[in-house]
């Protein structure tokens, strides 16, 4: 077992909470920021999981004791590119909601809200 | 190097790439949608039988040895759901087609479509096929990138706000996903699923158990089993019929798909799983009663979806042979008949004008072929013989009944009735759809000529049903040849040694 840096673990629960805790909000900016968070903890995480920082790991350089483990560097860089992409995407699906709706909160389900009416109606008639 | 192992996944990123480039010529695009999907049939069939031949085929990418390159594997399982998947991609993809040529404006076909629908489609087929946890991530990433796209297709006001809900739930259970590598490879050094087959042997209980809850979770909310089903059937019934159908009949089961593999390959244990036992009784039932409440079509076949994730789940959880050859053959059946019961409801709605079934009936007048062809996935969702619903289903029963204990046959009983009102919610819903008179006047802007787009939508779904009445033809070789999938499961060590080199595989 590798020992452990507490500051980054620290920052990595910091980052999970907040990310969480941003992305319950119904606003769709906060989600986005959220989301954005989130990845950042995730990533993070990744990097932490690498053990103790070290060497580049180039064959000949160092002895491979010293290296660092380059394989949660690679996983968190692709982890780093998809979040990426898909916070932009998330910000292009909350403009464009913006854009129909003029706020950016998200919406009740219709057809949910309209079925939990007729029920409500229904027990009212019965009560009658 | 086995290219019959990378054909499934590189051809369809291949051909999106070109098919990216031909956006304005939509004849072209359509064309080498289809061809693709043949070619990667034919592949799949081979790739079948050859590892329920000679055990499971591997190929290692870039040739890297095992623990440190990625792996590609298809043993039985990969390759029967390949099949599987790749013949209900093709059905879809050919009804989309109609649906394209069906439209009457020409804006109305979208150019974007078809790239998406191929990496949708590779996504998938590298779920299936890969050997390791992080590019699991990946192979679920593509494929769900692509689905945000298709879900919003067309950007309009409802379908934002569904496919919001979708990307958000989706982008957490991602993240989650991400989490769970990272504390996987922190506790065992390695990402590859038969090296960690090894490994998570050696590590203590509760972590174990704690890797294996997040794992599950993961891949509870992609599945959509309750209590993580919430965004399901919210989101998919406002896609377009072709999306939906592709949505609900593969995507949800390449989650079943990971939840099988990671839960018997690297956390086997000896006896049922009362917490997954628990969370299959809750997801039959809340998904059924959900399902009875609902007036939109759509609405209500997601609900049934989401119940019948549950036997799926049953059938893993009771993790012996017999319950994961229930799931296994469960998986089949349910990717055909939801697919199949998607497409006829899409040509409902587009004949009724509206998805909302108090507007509908009358239908059988004017469409008795729909209406045959709805009751066939229908008959079969509710377990009636001998459609492949009640092959599986019986299967599972028998598998519980096996156990003999309480719980089992407690979700056994439940899934009997679930099975009865799934029964009671379809016939209903066919009552009202095409035998009751019209509840109001249809808008009279609905024509019923036939155009030969609509008749290419509807030999697609009547061959999509023909295959799931195949399904119940073949029932017997199907039930051995999972039979074979599930005691290849439980064993692990022929996908340990194929993956690992026979010195190492044996645990």
């Amino acid at each position: 077992m590798n020992p452990l840096d507490l500051t980054v673990v620290l920052v990595v629960a910091g980052l999970y909470t907040v990310g969480f805790l941003l992305v319950l909000d119904r606003s769709l900016m906060r989600v986005v920021l959220g989301f954005a968070v989130l990845g950042h903890g995730s990533n993070l995480l990744l990097l932490v999981v690498g053990g103790r920082p070290g060497a580049a790991p180039v064959l000949g350089t160092v002895a491979p004791g010293e290296m660092a483990d380059p394989l949660p560097q690679a996983m968190a860089l692709t982890a780093i590119v998809i979040t990426f992409g898909l916070t932009t995407f998330l910000l292009a699906l909350a403009y464009r909601s913006w854009t129909f709706t003029g706020h950016d909160t998200v919406r009740d389900d219709v057809e949910d809200r309209r079925l939990g009416s007729v029920a409500d109606r229904r027990a009212r008639e019965e009560r009658e | 190097m086995n290219v019959l192992l990378a054909l499934p996944v590189v051809l369809p990123v291949l051909a999106a790439g070109v098919s990216l480039t031909l956006t304005r010529r939509p004849t072209a695009q359509r064309a080498i949608g289809v061809a693709v999907l043949l070619v990667v049939l034919a592949d799949a069939i081979a790739l079948l039988v050859s590892a329920d031949r000679g055990g499971p085929l591997v190929t290692q990418a870039g040739g890297w040895p095992a623990p440190f390159g990625i792996t590609l594997v298809a043993d039985r399982l990969s390759a029967l759901l390949l099949v599987v998947s790749t013949t209900v991609t093709t059905a879809v993809l050919v009804f989309a087609v109609g649906q394209g040529v069906a439209a009457r404006s020409p804006s109305r076909s979208i150019p974007i479509f078809h790239p998406a629908y191929l990496t949708l489609v590779a996504g998938i087929d590298l779920a299936f096929l890969t050997g390791d946890l992080f590019n699991l991530f990946v192979a679920f990433e593509l494929m769900l990138v692509s689905s945000y796209v298709l879900i919003t297709l067309n950007g309009t006001a409802r379908r934002l706000r569904a496919g919001m809900t979708y990307t958000i739930s989706s982008l957490t259970s991602s993240l989650l996903f991400l989490t769970a590598i990272a504390l996987v490879y922190a506790a065992t050094g390695t990402v590859n699923l038969a090296d960690l087959g090894r490994k998570v042997e050696g590590l203590p209980a509760d972590l174990r158990a704690a890797l294996a809850l997040l794992l599950l979770v993961v891949f509870g909310i992609k599945a959509a089993m309750a209590p993580l089903h919430f965004w399901l059937p919210d989101s998919y019934p406002t896609a377009p019929a072709p999306i939906t159908a592709v949505l609900a009949g593969l995507l949800t089961k390449v989650g079943v798909y990971a939840m099988l593999r990671t839960q018997t390959l690297l956390f086997p244990r000896e006896d049922a799983w009362p917490v997954l036992l628990v969370a299959a009784m809750l997801t039959m039932l809340v998904g059924i009663l959900g399902a009875l409440a609902q007036d939109d079509i759509n609405r209500m076949l997601s609900f049934i979806l989401v119940s019948h994730i549950g036997f799926m789940v049953f059938g893993l959880a009771l993790f012996d042979v017999r319950g994961l050859t229930g799931a296994i053959l469960y998986v089949v059946h349910h990717i055909t008949a939801q697919a199949t019961v998607f497409l006829v409801s899409g040509l409902v709605v587009r004949r009724a004008g509206t998805p909302a079934m108090r507007k509908m009936g009358g239908l059988l007048r004017s469409t008795p072929v729909l209406a045959a062809l709805f009751s066939v996935p229908a008959l079969s969702l509710s377990g009636i013989p001998p459609l492949s619903g009640f092959v599986a289903k019986f299967a599972l029963l028998r598998a519980a009944v096996a156990t003999g204990a309480a719980l089992p046959l407690a979700v056994a009983a439940v899934a009997v009735l679930t099975s009865l009102l799934t029964l009671l919610t379809l016939g209903r819903a066919w009552v009202r759809v095409f035998w009751s008179e019209p509840g109001e006047p249809r808008r009279s802007t609905v024509d019923s000529t036939p155009r030969p787009g609509t008749r290419v939508m509807l030999g697609a779904a009547s061959a999509l049903a023909g295959f799931g009445v195949l399904v119940a033809v073949l029932a017997g070789p199907l039930a051995a040849l999972s039979g074979r999938a599930a005691a290849d499961l439980v064993d692990r060590r022929p996908y340990l040694t194929a993956v690992l080199g026979a010195a190492d595989g044996n645990p």
